[in-house]
């Protein structure tokens, strides 16, 4: 033990039934250090720090704060250790202040003091560089906002342990600059910082030494200045590892969906979509990009018919009779019945995508089983598929009847991705179809959109890693708030220009409409 | 410095609960009946605690109370029929996950328009045209009944649960005020046997059995409603709405139209089911006349994990664990509270056992200092 290490893990391993979560895990951050917690998903990341922040308690194995072992049952003997977790995903009151929100849950002796406790929020904001407003509700605040909130609450209760959990998923390029400076202020102020994420650059930017976990088991920790991302990733991967997505030039390529002018009011009767409008070619992968809640899910919907629109028209091309089909304010049933072939990954692949508790065969059937007169399904087709879709993209699963739920995300995504496909669809839409999913998964979706592309398919995807969309997509469209903020040439933008288009302000946008 | 007082007594959770991924089928039916056996050791003790007799004859009696004579064996018969009836009529609406708690109102109902045609068409109408328009205006008024929460579920998001809840006591309060009309004799404030002397709307008995029309009429629900809920379209559609909406809009399912289509069969169902209690077996009508069998037929429906099949069993436990009951209560001259006694206590195993096939629990070995 070092004197120097904050926090230092010895042979952690915690199962979940027969499954190894962590096995033999060893960590040490040193104080003064960012460390980065490398893997995919799956690999263990959030497990090992739900044992460090008191959620999970480890079947076996040591943890040293100080030098001195500790025993972490709770959260709250987690803040006693002077641990802080930022979650993914934030646990914040939204009709509350952000000061309200940072005090919460502290158990003071004495009075709820608001007045010292705004001072605090105001003092840790100056000595990292935060811009906050202690009296702010969280439901104004943006994501980065947010996520500042609960920094903040952290750093409040005197943590000198901070964990962040994939902080930059929901940031745009500059936000997770704006987050990376005030990590390094941190780091120079004496804390220890453990980071997880999947993102190589960021930790190649950020970090001072990673750590890499596989299949829950420790692979190894490398100094960030001497490794490169190829060497992580195969770590990461346990094999080398091709990281470019192949891209070929769009060719044959028509207008096959138009989208003009189309506005949308949800049912608290707030405008999600403003007058978007864009042309999706066939042969050719248009991107859509933005910060999530930006409009993408109900854009998506609204062509698959699942959102009625208030104004505005999609126009289908259709490649074989040449026709024009409106789309607008159909059922999906009905779209399909007038013969456009239109198909969809949703964002909630077990809440929309597919049926957890249903085998792959019931699961084959959601878009099918309507066929023929009899009363009773058929299953006889569908499961030919779902052995098809097994064979092919190589689904790893006991059999066809196994509940789609017991499957890893990646066969989830390959199951709902393959069943989608099977349909021949001349437009695809893909939302974060490679969300959780591992390198290799991912890579396969990719290729499978790509192969889409090839027979001149139409293809959507909405994506949220900036990397991917410029090496996947042709276009890309951004979307702000509800609204179009730009479409630019994949080959040619930069994430910087798209960073700035995702954050273009309303105002300017209202102002260039009316 | 923060902390002083536990660097060397390491305490750890004794234990730790998790969910099992599964189970073998075999392994889950040992668990469960060991869970049967533990009960009836348990029930042991507490019938020689509360009374001093042995436990094994009690347990024979209850056996005796199901099986001991052809007369006992066909009530049995019966009472599972009509539970496995109100069971089957449930079944969809839950796989659905509509909380139709309102069974009782609907059979309630079905049996009030089944009485009310055998008093006003008793002697109107031939006996095989009369037992055929009981069917249909029970089927139709148990459907009704169903409906009218099925539909303000869909069209407005009212809750399901609530609102079948406050259908059964309209029911309740309608059979009384019926039986105002009805009285017979004059103020006794009961209807008695409807067309005790005629039998017209009596349905007739099978082979010398009064019962056997209703078992076989039961039997073949339970088939047919196996093979819709497993092998039709309909049946498809019930399970994608019951686990995801969002799923079943996405696919193009009509989730408003589903669920009035769902609750109007169970609705149906519930009216068949008081069709039979009262032409068939009470051939009267009081506002007990389902005795709870709305609020039984839940337990049956989920135990059996809304498998028509396996309801035929679980619905045969309670029966023979209420028909044992009364045996053992005129048996022994008990109180027929001890009966519930050791019927509540089995379930509660019978139930419990669920917890241990779905979950596993895990006890932490001592943990040893370095």
């Amino acid at each position: 033990m070092g004197e120097a290490s904050a926090i230092e893990l010895k042979n952690i391993t915690k199962a979940f039934g027969n499954k190894f979560a962590n096995k033999d895990v060893c960590l040490t951050v040193n104080k003064g250090e960012i460390l980065s917690v490398l893997g995919e998903n799956g690999s263990g990341k959030t497990t090992l720090m739900n044992m460090i922040s008191g959620i999970y308690y480890p079947d076996s194995g040591q943890i040293f704060i100080d030098g001195e072992e500790a025993v972490i049952r709770s959260p709250k003997d987690a803040y006693k250790y002077k641990i802080g977790m930022i979650h993914q995903h934030f646990k914040l009151v939204d009709v509350f202040s952000a000061a309200e929100n940072i005090i919460l849950g502290l158990e003071d002796e004495g009075k709820f003091d608001l007045k010292s406790a705004r001072a605090k929020v105001s003092e840790i904001g100056e000595r990292y560089g935060f811009a906050i407003d202690p009296d702010k509700k969280v439901y104004e605040m943006s994501v980065s906002e947010k996520q500042t909130v609960e920094i903040i609450r952290v750093l409040y209760r005197g943590a000198d342990i901070l964990i962040l959990d994939e902080p930059t998923a929901v940031l745009t390029p500059q936000e997770t600059q704006k987050l990376f400076d005030i990590l390094r202020h941190m780091r120079d102020d004496g804390k220890a910082i453990i980071i997880i994420t999947h993102k190589l650059h960021e930790v190649l930017s950020l970090s001072d030494r990673v750590s890499v976990l596989r299949k829950g088991e420790y692979v190894g920790t490398v100094n960030t200045v001497e490794t490169t991302e190829n060497q992580l990733t195969e770590m990461m991967v346990g094999k080398k590892t091709e990281l470019n997505i192949h891209r070929d030039l769009p060719v044959n390529t028509a207008p096959r969906l138009v989208v003009e002018d189309i506005s949308c009011i949800n049912r608290e009767g707030a405008t999600v979509l403003r007058d978007i409008s864009f042309t999706a070619n066939s042969g050719e992968i248009l991107g859509i990009a933005g910060i999530a809640g930006s409009g993408q899910r109900e854009l998506l919907e609204s062509i698959a018919g699942l959102q009625k629109l208030t104004e505005g028209r999609i126009v289908y091309n259709d490649p074989k009779s040449g026709e024009q089909e409106d789309l607008r304010d159909k059922t999906p049933v009905e779209i399909r019945d007038m013969g456009v072939r239109l198909s969809f990954v949703p964002e909630d692949r077990l809440g929309m995508g597919l049926v957890g508790n249903m085998d792959i065969v019931d699961n084959m059937m959601l878009r099918s089983y309507r066929r023929g007169k009899s009363m009773f399904v058929r299953r006889k087709e569908p499961k030919d598929l779902a052995e098809d879709i097994i064979h092919r993209l190589k689904v790893v699963t006991p059999d066809a009847s196994t509940p789609v739920r017991r499957l890893s995300g990646g066969n989830i995504q390959k199951i709902l991705v393959g069943r989608e496909i099977a349909s021949s669809p001349k437009v695809l839409m893909a939302a974060y179809p490679v969300r959780g999913l591992d390198i290799n998964a991912s890579y396969t979706i990719y290729n499978l959109l790509n192969e889409q592309k090839k027979n001149g398919v139409a293809v959507i995807y909405v994506g949220e890693d900036l990397d991917v969309l410029l090496e996947l997509c042709d276009r890309i469209m951004v979307l702000s708030g509800g609204s179009v903020s730009g479409i630019v040439d994949a080959r040619t933008a930069t994430k910087e220009q798209i960073g700035l288009l995702m954050t273009k302000s309303r105002e300017v946008k209202n102002g260039e409409a009316k | 410095m923060a902390k002083q007082n536990n660097s060397h007594t390491v305490h750890e959770p004794l234990m730790q609960v998790s969910k099992r991924k599964s189970m073998e089928w075999y392994k889950s039916w040992l668990v469960r009946i060991a869970a049967v056996v533990i009960a009836l050791v348990i029930c042991g003790f507490v019938i020689n605690f509360l009374t001093g007799l042995d436990p094994i004859s009690v347990y024979k009696e209850m056996f005796e109370g199901n099986f001991g004579t052809e007369r006992r064996f066909w009530i049995m018969l019966k009472e599972l029929a009509m539970l496995l009836c109100v069971s089957l009529a449930v079944t969809p609406a839950f796989k659905m996950r509509f909380w139709n708690i309102g069974a009782e109102g609907q059979s309630l109902a079905g049996a009030l328009a089944c009485a009310a045609c055998m008093i006003y068409l008793g002697n109107k109408l031939p006996q095989g045209l009369l037992i055929l328009v009981m069917v249909v205006s029970s089927v139709l008024v148990g459907l009704v009944w169903a409906v009218i929460p099925a539909f303000f579920k869909a069209k407005f998001n009212t809750n399901e649960t609530l609102f079948t809840l406050m259908m059964n006591y309209i029911a309740t309060q309608l059979v009384s005020f019926c039986i105002v009309f009805w009285e017979n004799p004059k103020n006794s404030n009961t209807v008695g046997i409807i067309n005790s002397d005629s039998m017209m709307g009596w349905l007739p008995s099978l082979g010398g059995q009064k019962y056997a029309l209703c078992v076989l009429v039961v039997a073949v629900l339970t088939v047919a409603m196996y093979i819709y809920l497993r092998y039709s379209k309909q049946g498809y559609e019930i399970s994608v709405v019951g686990e995801s909406q969002n799923t079943a809009r996405y696919v193009g399912i009509n989730v408003k139209k589903v669920i009035i289509r769902t609750m109007a069969i169970s609705g149906a169902l519930c009216g068949i089911a008081g069709f039979l209690i009262v032409s068939g077996v009470d051939h009267t009508i009081t506002t007990t006349t389902i005795g709870g069998l709305g609020f039984t037929a839940i337990m049956v429906s989920w135990l059996a994990k809304f498998n028509p099949v396996i309801m035929v069993l679980t619905s045969f436990i309670i029966v023979f664990l209420e028909c044992g009951a009364s045996q053992i209560a005129t048996a022994f001259d008990f109180n027929h509270s001890v009966a519930d006694i050791l019927t509540g206590i089995i379930l509660f195993f019978i139930i419990g056992s669920e917890f241990f096939v779905n979950y596993q629990i895990k006890i932490h070995k001592r943990h040893k200092e370095a």
